[in-house]
């Protein structure tokens, strides 16, 4: 394997692994911040005790995020290096500002939040935990920003043999920006938020600590139906923005060769045949991708063998056409997940406000593995957004196959992506193994005793984990 | 002064200050090994660290994240030459920062072991790497005409850079236990500031046979000499000065004055750089300068203004955060890890 691939690899892998800690720290300081925010202003511990037992979740996941993000903006230059060249006038820039903006404001106020309760005022402590929540929605916006100049690049001009930024207006109002930031950040709030859903799920099931995980999960429920909502309409909002800026990755997600006619009808499920380029075994539904593409039931959309021609002439031979199969069936199981997350958290709302919900099993069960599914949704939609952009490393600007370090050897990356998959996978165990004892543990507090028959050195008042 | 030159100093600011803040919470990893007798004086010093080690790291990667932006050539000439060194680094902070969040949450022997070796380990190789990498920046690399380094082993690993690397270990250790003199109570306050005793002279010796080394093995001080000289001088005044205030239990001077050595110390190497970024070791022809490696004009601009901006604010509430956290430590604390 050479460098090339085995780069693409590690970056593909460690950025799937570290998105997954992200949107659920996005999510869960969100929810928890409005649960510190109920026992402020309503007074009741029980909501501090909740606010407590879903901390201990986001402060573990919190810790493999950050530590797992130093690789992240270190490999740019690691593997990447003629690509850091060539970008880092314009994409360099939102990265410092994450930093500057948004990885002190968190660092900072989630110390301040852990060890702060008992030196600071209340109202001073709640504000800490909206810092940190802003703190992790700053840094999604930022990081975007960067992203979206790949997809889309605006706001410079080629000089010097790179981008440079020339309107840093332009950067911030990427049209890909302002459709691709709101949906992470909905989908991160669906993370969380089905997160606390399932994790209450699995108490309620066993009436364990109803008084606490009832409410958990109603504020959970109201977050993920407007998540769900939110997802689905600024993933409809992308949709539109690829008609017009990247067609090529919106016909390969609907494994479109040939045009369209007017109107367009969209394929359920196709069997792609990269060879022959050709998508049979169609299910298609009519009208649906001219709506898709262009909000109304019009409009022919353009076929992958007619961009092939087009970029030919504009960017020299080449295959400008993405891996189908992957974006096609990503496309798919995001948009499906998605989907089904309005659905559940719907229903669960419906149960809620019927009072049904303890009775009804069934869903608390099924809700325990839906744990999953927007992180399921998150993957695969990185995965359709990133590889449907292939082969371009900066959209029209520079390949991927261009852009990597020319002085780092097959072996270096190698050795590079067996030890950070050995990492990773130990930071993944550690991660599930505390997660399941906290929730076997539960939100009560511990009984001391047989800690101080176990450990001759530990004392009652001697603090574990966050009080 | 030019723009790039403004980030060249921002960049070397970011570092000295992260060497500052973060030499200490590495003193104090490694103190789980030298210093701590037991499981509970552990937790403590994690305690010690605990609500501000994470703020400190931020410097780091802003000062990665302000390289790539103001300086393209030098962060992917750096990045991608230095390629094992940061695998090391970037897994030794990792396990630092998982371990000090997931450490006392099980009380497991074998579990908290494992994450004590974590953390040592973690505090230990990288300032050890950061010594390494900047004495190695000012002896020079092999940086070809395209700006890409292609270091062996020994370019890298040698003599001096391994000095140099030890000098960081040592000043971090030492710099920790200041630290933790002044920050916990008990018996361990007095047990760092006679450790910090026991390790002066050697510490001192490191410092001596460094700066015989850097003006054996590299142009620092035959260049930058009327700069290196007087800091040099200034650092030697404070390490002496530094013996008496531990011996009289000066914590807050004591802290101070190790603070001062380390600051010195790190300042000096972009010093000895400026106006380069990077040195070839193929020829001056390749020496990578300020000028050469930075971003246009705009983004620079662009850069300063946020920078201006947001660093008055952070520098605000990063002091308020030590202000809210001022007291001591100690192993009976009611919030902690």
């Amino acid at each position: 394997m050479d460098a090339l691939l085995l780069a693409r690899i590690q970056f593909a892998s460690t950025t799937l692994f570290h998105f997954i800690f992200v949107p659920l720290s996005i999510g869960l300081a969100l929810l928890i911040a409005i649960m510190q925010t109920l026992y402020v202003y309503k007074k009741k511990e029980i909501y501090w005790k909740m606010t407590k037992f879903w901390m201990t979740f986001f402060l573990i996941n919190f810790a493999i995020g950050a530590v797992t993000g130093i690789f992240q903006e270190f490999q740019f230059g690691m593997n990447w290096s003629t690509y850091s060249r060539f970008v880092g006038d314009i994409f360099g820039a939102p990265l410092a500002f994450e930093a500057l903006l948004a990885f002190f404001l968190e660092a900072t106020f989630i110390g301040v939040w852990m060890f702060g309760r008992e030196k600071l005022p209340k109202k001073v402590h709640l504000a800490s935990i909206w810092l940190v929540s802003i703190g992790t929605m700053l840094s999604a916006f930022w990081i975007m920003a960067a992203n979206s100049f790949m997809h889309n690049p605006v706001g410079f001009v080629l000089e010097n043999g790179r981008a440079e930024m020339n309107d840093f207006l332009a950067v911030l109002m990427n049209e890909k920006l302002w459709v691709a930031f709101p949906h992470t950040v909905f989908g991160s709030w669906a993370t969380g938020a089905f997160f606390v859903i399932g994790v209450s799920a699995w108490y309620l099931v066993r009436k364990k600590n109803v008084d606490l995980f009832k409410p958990s999960m109603n504020i959970a429920l109201i977050v993920g139906l407007v998540s769900g909502l939110g997802i689905a309409f600024t993933g409809h909002a992308q949709a539109e923005y690829l008609m017009h800026a990247q067609p090529m990755k919106m016909a390969a997600a609907e494994g479109l060769w040939e045009d369209s006619g007017d109107p367009a009808a969209w394929t359920l499920v196709a069997n792609i045949d990269v060879e022959n380029k050709t998508s049979t075994s169609r299910i298609d539904i009519p009208y649906v991708l001219s709506y898709l593409a262009y909000g109304k039931f019009e409009g022919k959309v353009e076929g992958m063998n007619t961009l092939q021609e087009k970029y030919v002439l504009k960017y020299g031979d080449g295959n400008y056409v993405p891996p189908v199969k992957t974006t096609f069936w990503s496309f798919r199981i995001m948009a499906g997940t998605g989907g089904v997350l309005v659905l559940l958290s719907a229903f669960g709302l419906f149960l809620s406000f019927r009072n049904k919900l303890m009775g009804s099993k069934k869903y608390l069960k099924f809700m325990v593995p839906a744990i999953l599914l927007p992180f399921i949704g998150n993957s695969f939609g990185w995965i359709m957004s990133e590889i449907g952009r292939q082969p371009w490393v900066v959209n029209g600007l520079m390949k991927t196959a261009d852009a990597v370090s020319p002085n780092v050897s097959a072996t270096k990356v190698l050795t590079s992506l067996i030890s950070f998959s050995v990492v990773y996978v130990i930071l993944g165990a550690v991660m599930v193994y505390l997660f399941v004892r906290v929730i076997k543990q539960g939100p009560d507090e511990k009984v001391k005793e047989d800690i101080q028959a176990t450990d001759p050195f530990e004392i009652g008042d001697v603090q574990h984990g966050v009080k | 002064m030019v723009l790039s030159e403004l980030w060249f100093l921002l960049i070397a600011v970011l570092f000295v200050g992260f060497m500052f803040l973060e030499g200490f919470d590495f003193g104090v990893g490694m103190g789980s090994k030298f210093l701590a007798k037991n499981d509970a004086e552990r937790q403590m010093l994690n305690n010690a660290i605990g609500p501000t080690w994470a703020g400190n790291e931020v410097w780091l990667i802003t000062a990665g994240g302000a390289m790539f932006a103001a300086f393209p050539h030098w962060y992917a000439t750096l990045f991608s030459g230095y390629y094992l060194p940061f695998l090391v680094l970037v897994i030794a902070l990792m396990g630092r920062g998982v371990s000090l969040e997931v450490r006392s949450r099980i009380e497991n022997e074998a579990w908290r072991k494992s994450w004590d070796w974590a953390m040592f380990m973690g505090s230990l190789l990288p300032p050890f790497l950061f010594g390494v990498l900047f004495s190695s920046l000012i002896k020079g690399l092999p940086i070809d005409a395209e700006m890409n380094m292609f270091a062996g082993f020994l370019d890298i690993v040698n003599v001096y850079t391994v000095v140099g690397g030890i000098l960081f270990v040592a000043l971090s250790y030492l710099h920790g236990l200041t630290f933790l003199s002044l920050k916990t109570e008990g018996e361990i306050r007095q047990r760092a500031r006679s450790q910090a005793q026991k390790i002066y002279a050697l510490t001192g010796l490191l410092l001596v046979v460094f700066t015989a080394l850097t003006v054996v093995y590299t142009d620092a001080f035959a260049e930058k000499g009327m700069f290196l000289i007087p800091m040099y001088i200034v650092a030697g005044i404070v390490y002496i000065a530094l013996l008496p205030l531990l011996r009289k239990g000066k914590e807050g001077l004591s802290f101070t004055m190790t603070g001062l050595v380390f600051i010195i110390v790190t300042a000096s190497f972009f010093i000895a750089l400026f106006p380069n970024v990077m040195i070839s070791s193929l020829g001056e022809a390749h020496n990578m300068t300020v000028y050469e490696a930075a971003s246009g004009a705009y983004s620079l601009k662009l850069m300063t203004i946020v920078a201006a901006t947001m660093l008055p604010i952070i520098l605000g509430y990063t002091i308020w955060s030590y202000y809210v956290f001022r007291k001591r430590v100690s192993t009976k604390g009611t919030e902690g890890y």
